[in-house]
């Protein structure tokens, strides 16, 4: 009997210098997957590296071994005593293994729930798993399936919806009011970590062009550098507004540095077109009475982080729904993995041979009517000895091979042979996706 | 009794306004794709209906209410069926299709009127006025939604309020692009729609004008729709003023058509038009 077990970390059960240990380095899942291909009790092996996790997925036989030897492979790795380890790990068996994978994939159990990188980081992890040689038939199977509730996840739900950070919450309101900001210019006032990432994705949705305006003129020399922007003086913000169409603000000044007056003065010149102030500073730059002009529209921190945070209640909503498509398909994997042990495929195989050997019998009843019954008898031994003979070998074949790390492979062959129950059913299911 | 064509075509704008509601609420584009296929069913057999209606009266259908207000939601249908064609604006057939079925519905509950027409009528003149004229109508329509839609919009933005509404309808670019696109195209027809008009009572009752109800609302709802193009075009005019007034026109507009021909004497109204 195979068990499926994930063993791991995450955000939430470790701390980050743990997962840095682990995560340092790059080549650590390739030497943790050869590791586990020389063990004898993992048949298949998984190993996930990101910054916010770490993920062992085995497939062996000997629950307890393969979790011992697991969990000593990790502190290996991270070079930490097993003590330390154990209490930042999380042990899921079976079908909770199955279903954390599931929703791992689909970042469900992400620090942003929603965040799309995972799913390409366990592909690449898969990936990696199949040239190490160290995936079989569950481990294929689960991921691939992992894949597909992924992509349900994205479709059906909207928890990659919105913007859940305050630079992207800016862009996503600037497309809203311009629809495209291809050849849209922005000025940069004042410097500043959060401000400068929300030029760069304006820069990257296709701004055409950025001016950065500094108290002291070197200082936006300096940012305009980083940006191939142009560098302009403080003095000359009031006609730069004229021209500009998204003003992102952030200076250090205790007063605000553009006023009602000056917006207004500006909009006449302007013939109305939209002008968009995202407004960082603490305290604020621009007079919040600005957002009462007609086609400008003010938005300070605390409008996007208002933004940011009804954003993530909705994700959070989404989730729920999310969490219904993950229990479907953990269910669906569950009847797969249960035809994979070896008695019922042997017993499914008998059955089959059986009622083939009665559907024919039958057939040929009338012809066989004439006979005494102890011709009759002859005749039914007859067959079934052909029929045993016939599926003696395969059953023997399969038998030995029960105890090694290749029977799945077997089994699922000779289900697609014979066409035994469950294969069936996922053809069809193939063909219902297809339609 | 009621045509199996036009009921046909009421039928299917109802399930496409059906549709179009549950697109909106639910975004699937599959909802989509059907509500429209269906919209677009139903603009074929409506179609259908009004040939057939001209052949049999030997003129356009228009000369009563429960007529009027039926061409002019295949009016409606035809110019969003152009326009998601060209500029594929999903969510506007929200807005137009249950507004299209909404018209048919009141269309079909007027009582018919009689199948006989004065020879007045029956003139190329008449199918070249109204088809103008209502065309016209249906693109300051669909600018009048755009409006809507725009001041939907816009007020969440301002406010910081991003309600339901905020990810469903399209950038405040676009809504005001599309309104000032829809009165762009559509003043020109009305504007032909009333000098074909005035040709035809030239010809058929000797005069250019006659101060008529119906002229002289047309004329002041021509004038606001001009001011309003005069605003947008020198004055620079854009987003939310241009929304607002385009609502305004649009009201001048409605009231011409509908207020005019049923509360005001003159010989647009529909009773002498079915006097015989």
């Amino acid at each position: 009997m195979h068990h499926i077990i994930v063993i791991g970390m995450n955000h939430k059960t470790a701390p980050v210098e743990l997962r840095e240990r682990l995560g340092a380095d790059a080549d650590n899942p390739r030497k943790a997957l050869a590791w586990m291909r020389n063990l004898e009790v993992i048949r298949e092996g998984f190993f996930l590296s990101t910054c916010n996790r770490v993920e062992a997925l085995v497939v062996t036989d000997e629950i307890d071994a393969a979790r011992g030897s697991v969990v000593s492979l990790m502190a290996r790795l991270g070079r930490v005593r097993t003590d330390d380890l154990m209490p930042c790990l999380y042990v899921f068996e079976q079908m909770n293994a199955v279903r954390h994978i599931f929703k791992v994939a689909s970042s469900l159990d992400s620090m942003v729930v929603g965040e799309p990188q995972i799913l390409g980081q366990i592909k690449d992890a898969y990936g990696l798993a199949t040239r190490e040689k160290t995936s079989g038939v569950i481990l294929n199977r689960l991921m691939h399936r992992a894949f597909h509730v992924a992509k349900r996840v994205r479709s059906e739900t909207e928890i990659c919806g919105s913007a859940v950070s305050i630079s992207y919450a800016a862009v996503e309101l600037a497309r809203k009011i311009f629809h495209l900001l291809e050849g849209k210019k922005v000025l940069l006032l004042g410097a500043g970590e959060m401000a400068e990432l929300a030029a760069r994705h304006l820069l990257s949705h296709g701004v055409s062009s950025l001016m950065v305006a500094n108290r002291t003129f070197e200082r936006a020399v300096e940012v305009a550098g980083r940006f191939q922007a142009t560098p302009v003086s403080f003095d000359e913000i009031g006609s730069i507004l004229t021209h500009v169409d998204i003003v992102i603000t952030s200076t250090a000044s205790p007063n605000y540095v553009i006023t009602r007056d000056e917006v207004k003065h500006c909009l006449r010149k302007r013939r109305n077109r939209p002008l968009f102030f995202i407004d960082i500073a603490v305290p604020r730059d621009v007079e919040p009475r600005v957002n009462d002009l007609g086609n400008v529209y003010l938005y300070d921190i605390d409008d996007l982080k208002g933004v940011v945070a009804l954003n993530l209640a909705q994700r959070k909503e989404e989730a729920v729904k999310a969490g219904r498509i993950v229990e479907q398909e953990v269910g669906k994997f569950e009847k797969w993995l249960k035809t994979l042990a070896v008695v019922p495929t042997i017993v499914s195989l008998r059955e089959k041979a059986e009622s083939i050997i009665q559907a024919e019998y039958a057939k040929s009843r009338s012809a066989l009517e004439p006979l005494s019954a102890a011709q009759h008898e002859a005749v039914e031994t007859l067959i079934r000895s052909i029929v045993d003979k016939v599926l003696n070998d395969p059953i023997v074949f399969l038998k030995e091979r029960s105890a090694r790390p290749t029977v799945n492979t077997y089994l699922d062959l000779t289900k697609r042979l014979f066409q035994l129950n469950g294969v069936a059913s996922e053809g069809e299911e193939k063909a219902g996706r297809g339609k | 009794m009621t045509s199996p064509w036009f009921s046909l075509a009421l039928g299917l704008y109802l399930v496409a306004a059906g549709g179009f509601t549950v697109f909106i609420i639910r975004q699937h584009p599959w909802v989509f794709r059907y509500s429209y296929w269906i919209l677009v069913a139903g603009f074929v057999f409506h179609t259908v209906f009004l040939g057939h209606g001209y052949y049999r009266l030997g003129t356009a259908p228009v000369l009563d209410l429960r007529s009027a207000l039926s061409f002019f939601a295949w009016c409606l249908a035809g110019v969003y069926l152009v326009a998601q064609v060209r500029f594929k604006l999903r969510v506007l057939g929200s807005f137009v299709a249950p507004l299209a079925a909404f018209l048919m519905s009141i269309s079909s509950a007027v009582p018919l009127a009689a199948d006989t027409v004065k020879p007045l009528f029956k003139s190329i003149w008449l199918t070249v006025h109204v088809g103008t004229v209502f065309t016209g109508d249906a693109l300051l329509c669909i600018a009048f939604l755009a409006g809507v839609m725009y001041l939907i919009q816009e007020g969440q933005i301002k406010k910081k309020r991003l309600g339901s509404m905020y990810s469903r309808l399209p950038s405040l670019a676009t809504l005001d692009s599309i309104n000032y696109h829809a009165i762009i195209y559509g003043f020109p027809f009305l504007t032909v729609g009333m000098i074909s008009g005035s040709i035809y009572a030239q010809v058929a009752l000797g005069h250019y004008w006659q101060w008529d109800p119906k002229e002289v609302w047309s004329l002041i709802s021509w004038l606001f729709y001009a001011a309003l193009l005069h605003q947008r075009l020198a004055v620079g005019w854009q987003g939310k003023n241009a929304a607002v007034l385009s609502i305004v026109c649009f009201g001048t507009l409605i009231f011409t058509f509908v207020g005019v021909s049923l509360f005001m004497e003159g010989y647009h109204s529909f009773s002498s038009m079915g006097a015989r």
